[in-house]
């Protein structure tokens, strides 16, 4: 063991709970507002409905598993075309790049679904058990009587059944909506339905109500990876050190130095979600909530004290406001090389994902070659390669697709099992069919090594074809 | 290593005493919540190891509790395969080969399952893609020429009881003389010259066509047919179309005229089921040769 003089200390520390002071303000306002638009499209958007014909669902977002297929309105996304799922996912990750190289942590302070539950949870304990200090008493209320039990299971039924809201939305997104609800109302759903439900209420329950902000700090990789995108001219949430100290209660006041404006009252603290004290500096645990503007400002109107000495701040304005010349303005510091560059990779695989979005056709072929054996020789001379083409029917009707070889006029194409040159296939099903193109004894294909063509396939009912490039081995090979 | 902890305040946590470069490390403690749910790993990690199959011993791991075994899953989860495609199985063993087809979904499991049956027991001599193997006399099942019979219950007859074996009586059988016996060199060369010409080709020795056809006539044609047609009924090849089971260059027809061949499969009546012989013999069918 040590033999310091440090005094030991645990290896593990309880959990200080935070209660938030209630507060009011813009960046509150703006919050309601985010909580009401990132909610209600979470539970609405289930229930809106897309027509598309009788043989697919109308659910206008549906992440259908068991048929393999995405329908989000009028796209619908395949399994093979997962590199539209691959390209939002990239838009989102350099989207969070720009936005957290632009205005800090705007992502975990607004729009994260933990810190909108978490807010949403913290309402209703608030609605429940009172603001900051009747909560505080609450806590610190050592026995139980009647009054505690009776909030706190209150509120514990009123979690659960947001987090029953919360897991019950989900499951929508998998199955059709109103059939779904219905069966699972009448008990008669797939237990995974009830299994994912039941998952997302308990996860829910205790990261809104009781993990909070240790999921932010803990858990989450995304705070850790944030520092590498912000910098100096990064707009976040920070404190006027400069304007506010020495604060009220400090040596150098009672030491009788000139009072900064800062007068200590600690509702920056109080109002925290993430407990932390905003005047300590950039830390890794403030996800910019704003809150403690909104209380600050408040502060600072009542003492008669111009807004902002918590504010919306670049770190490299620091010495010009010091100095009270002008800072840079925001948009100086919003658009520099970094947040430009994201901004034009984040554009460009946009514009490639709606490019790709536009050139698809409403059927997709493949081409394999078979070459075990390169070729055969038939009876009479005649030389043949199989294929297998793959055909794909994205229509949600019956479509029927003639196969053409075009490349050598001697060429001859038969289907396995077919009579004739078109393939019937069912709506939204893929069929494999065996193709053979034959050439004649002693024509230019049957004797090269190699002769390059083209299979074109055509829908026999519209214009649309697709062709896929392969090649012919004869007997030189 | 310096032990000063100079910025730090009041209730700030202890430092490790490390120090580099001015950096101090701090002692922050784990949250409760972290510290349990490591120790609850490590219990459930015991726990793991005693319920399933974990510390290795000398010929065997310990059985764990549960008596779980991957080999187990294994053999339960093929036979519920197999007892699902049982009543599929059992409609293939009772349909008329040739009406299978009228059957979709019953054609495309005769024909998936088959070539299941085909990689396992049949690749070994005629390949992984049916070309077959023409210097040992694998036929290729590609093509349109049949030395036994292309239709499906010739195919059927063929897989079952294989051809030239000893282990059935139902077997293929048919026995080409060896010419080196009684031909002298010359008439063998004649004879060769002469089927060189049959399938369209050119003789190495036109001279010699003529006395070859002579002997054609009277030693091959009663089997290989006037026009070197052959005959199904008892594997005598097509000696008039491009298709050669060793080969149809002059020094392979001669191996062939004074030797003879004798190629031999084996019979699967009693290896396989009955279902996988149709389907694998669905299966060659629909290969690109079938008739």
């Amino acid at each position: 063991m040590s033999d310091s003089a440090q005094p030991q200390q645990s290896l593990y520390a309880a959990r200080e709970p935070i209660f938030p002071r209630r507060v009011s303000g813009k960046f509150r306002n703006l919050k309601w507002i985010v909580m009401a638009v990132t909610l209600g499209i979470y539970y609405v958007t289930p229930w809106i409905r897309w027509d598309r014909g009788p043989e697919l669902p109308d659910q206008a977002v549906l992440l259908d598993l068991a048929h393999r297929r995405f329908y989000f309105f009028w796209i619908e996304i395949w399994p093979h075309e997962f590199y539209f799922v691959a390209g939002l996912l990239i838009m989102a990750g350099l989207g969070l790049f720009l936005f957290t190289s632009a205005l800090g942590r705007v992502w975990c302070g607004y729009a994260c679904p933990q810190t909108v539950w978490t807010d949403l949870y913290i309402l209703v304990e608030r609605w429940i058990e009172g603001d900051r200090n009747a909560r505080l008493r609450l806590h610190r209320q050592t026995g139980w009587d009647l009054r505690k039990a009776r909030l706190r299971i209150t509120k514990w039924t009123l979690w659960l059944l947001i987090g029953l809201a919360t897991g019950g939305a989900w499951v929508f997104y998998f199955a059709d909506a109103p059939t779904l609800l219905r069966d699972l109302v009448t008990l008669q759903a797939h237990p995974i339905a009830y299994t994912t439900m039941a998952i997302l209420t308990g996860t829910t329950f205790l990261f809104g109500g009781f993990a909070r902000e240790q999921i932010c700090i803990y858990a989450c990789p995304w705070p850790r990876i944030q520092a590498a995108m912000m910098d100096e001219d990064t707009i976040t949430v920070g404190y006027r050190a400069w304007r506010g100290e020495p604060h009220k209660h400090s040596e150098e006041v009672k030491a009788g130095a000139e009072m900064g404006d800062c007068i200590d009252c600690m509702a920056c603290v109080n109002v925290c979600p993430m407990g932390i004290d905003i005047r300590d500096g950039q830390q890794l645990e403030c996800i910019t909530c704003a809150l403690c503007i909104d209380a600050c400002d408040d502060v600072m109107a009542k003492i008669g004290k111009p807004r902002g000495l918590i504010d919306y701040l670049a770190l490299s304005d620091e010495e010009a406001e010091r100095e009270h010349r002008t800072p840079k303005s925001v948009w100086r510091h919003i658009l520099r090389p970094r947040t430009i560059l994201y901004t034009v990779l984040w554009s460009l695989v946009g514009i490639g994902l709606v490019f790709a979005l536009f050139i698809r056709a409403p059927f997709d072929i493949t081409v394999a070659p078979l070459r075990n054996p390169t070729h055969v020789v038939m009876s009479d001379g005649s030389i043949r390669n199989t294929y297998d083409v793959r055909i794909r029917n994205k229509y949600g009707e019956d479509g029927t697709f003639r196969i053409v070889a075009s490349g050598h006029p001697a060429m001859i194409v038969d289907l396995e099992g077919v009579d004739g040159k078109t393939v019937t296939i069912a709506p939204q099903e893929m069929k494999l069919q065996r193709v053979y193109v034959t050439v004649p004894a002693g024509t230019g294909p049957a004797l090269a090594e190699r002769t390059d063509f083209r299979f074109w396939i055509e829908d026999v009912n519209s214009t649309a074809r697709e062709h896929k490039d392969t090649s012919f081995f004869g007997q030189g090979n | 290593m310096s032990n000063k902890p100079s910025q730090l305040q009041k209730g700030d946590p202890t430092t490790t005493g490390h120090e580099w470069d001015g950096i101090q490390e701090f002692n922050n403690p784990l949250p409760r919540w972290w510290l349990w749910t490591f120790y609850a790993c490590i219990a459930w990690g015991i726990g793991y190891t005693i319920a399933y199959p974990a510390w290795p011993g000398i010929s065997a791991a310990t059985p764990g509790l549960l008596g779980y075994s991957s080999r187990a899953e294994v053999a339960e989860e093929i036979a519920a395969v197999e007892t699902r495609n049982a009543p599929v199985n059992e409609r293939l063993e009772g349909v008329e080969l040739a009406s299978v087809g009228d059957d979709a979904e019953l054609y495309s499991y005769a024909v998936s399952s088959g070539a299941a049956v085909f990689r396992t027991w049949c690749a070994q001599c005629h390949g992984s893609g049916a070309g077959g193997v023409q210097a040992s006399g694998y036929p290729n099942l590609l093509d349109d020429d049949w030395l036994w019979g292309g239709d499906i219950d010739a195919i059927h007859q063929t897989i079952a009881y294989g051809i030239r074996n000893e282990e059935y009586d139902d077997a293929r059988y048919s026995a080409m003389p060896a010419y080196g016996d009684m031909f002298t060199a010359e008439e063998i060369s004649q004879v060769v010259n002469f089927v060189q010409t049959l399938s369209g080709g050119t003789a190495n020795d036109p001279a010699q066509v003529e006395a070859g056809s002579v002997l054609y006539a009277d030693n091959c044609a009663a089997c290989h047919g006037e026009a070197g047609e052959g005959d199904i009924t008892q594997g005598a090849p097509n000696l008039a179309d491009a298709i050669w089971l060793y080969g149809g260059d002059y020094a392979a027809l001669t191996y062939t005229v004074t030797n003879a061949r004798f190629g031999i499969m084996p019979g699967w009546q009693d290896r396989l089921s009955e279902a996988e012989i149709r389907a694998v013999a669905l299966y060659v069918h629909q290969l690109g040769g079938g008739q």
